[in-house]
């Protein structure tokens, strides 16, 4: 990556997600009551953060890897149904797949 | 003036330090991703909003356009606007104090000021400042500890961190899961991204995901 690209990613992120905030501390309430917008932007956060679970989880590249990473998501997943607090389900999940790392 | 209300700081707090501790994994991820010390450590102070700086770097890091990134980033910011509907008139500031109440309005701010809705107003201010300006205070050490771990731990796969950041997705999507219908829009956003990445460039399967929310959530149900 150039420092052209991360510079502008950097920024444009910084400032859209700013002004994301701001606008929702200044526009009148009925603006977003749409109630099809609000059902949309509910799912919003659902859809890409499963998205990314998979990218980052599965993902090399354009194709589907199944390789250490999976074994510490399940991990993840394990601790998640079993209502393990945050840190244990990162944490583990790390352990989990650097142990299958290196024992490759 | 009221005595401060002395469980909501204690709430906030805790919250604050839990929160902000992730900090790590997003400074770590971030120099993983290519991005420099100091880059992480902007990202944390202006971005500040930790969904969407997870979904920048891990953009990048899935080898996406700056594009993608950008737009990825972005659209799991929406949802602070609505936070900011919410807070604004609780909080009734203006100026300054408005415009840094904005910057920290994010999950965790939100969620602690409106849990504290029993306690009144009062505590609900209280609840939103201590937890918005805790975590911005955690968030950024731990991030610099993390970006600076990251470079001295080098390969992220031998330690775990390419698994970790996953991990943190799926616990950022989890508590969200609250009924059967959202439960399957989970699942479906997740098998049309893995049937669409080898169809897309890198990155774009991402941001075209969000086509399954804007699908399902058109019908009234």
């Amino acid at each position: 990556m150039s420092a052209a690209t991360s510079w502008t990613i950097l920024i444009a992120t910084s400032a859209i997600c700013l002004a994301i905030k701001l606008f929702g501390h200044y526009v009148p309430e009925r603006w977003l009551s749409n109630k099809r917008l609000q059902r949309i932007n509910a799912l919003i956060p659902i859809a890409l953060l499963s998205a990314l679970v998979v990218a980052q989880g599965v993902v090399v590249n354009t194709h589907i890897v199944i390789d250490h990473r999976l074994a510490g998501l399940a991990f993840a997943l394990g601790a998640l149904l079993a209502k393990a607090p945050f840190p244990v389900v990162v944490v583990g999940a790390a352990v989990t797949s650097a142990l299958v790392y290196h024992l490759h | 003036m009221a005595p401060l209300p002395r469980n909501t700081v204690r709430d906030a707090l805790s919250v604050s330090l839990t929160v902000g501790a992730y900090g790590v994994a997003f400074g770590a991820a971030s120099v993983a991703a290519g991005f420099s010390v100091l880059q992480s450590c902007l990202f944390s102070l202006f971005t500040f909003t930790g969904a969407s700086q997870f979904a920048a770097i891990g953009v990048v890091a899935s080898g996406g356009p700056a594009l993608s990134a950008i737009a990825t980033a972005s659209m799991l910011g929406t949802r602070n606007a609505l936070y900011g509907i919410q807070m604004a008139p609780i909080l009734r500031v203006r100026g300054l104090r408005k415009i840094l109440s904005a910057h920290v309005t994010i999950d965790e701010s939100t969620g602690v000021s409106l849990s504290q809705a029993p306690r009144g107003l009062e505590a609900m201010r209280v609840g939103f400042w201590v937890t918005g300006l805790g975590v911005f205070l955690f968030w950024n050490l731990f991030t610099l500890l993390g970006a600076l771990g990251a470079k001295a731990l080098g390969n992220p796969a031998s330690w775990g961190l390419d698994a970790a950041v996953p991990a943190v997705f799926l616990g950022l999507v989890w508590p969200r899961l609250e009924n059967n219908f959202l439960r399957l829009v989970s699942v479906i956003s997740m098998a049309f991204a893995i049937v669409i990445t080898p169809l897309l460039p890198s990155g774009l399967p991402i941001i075209a995901t969000a086509s399954v929310a804007i699908v399902m959530g058109w019908p009234e149900r």
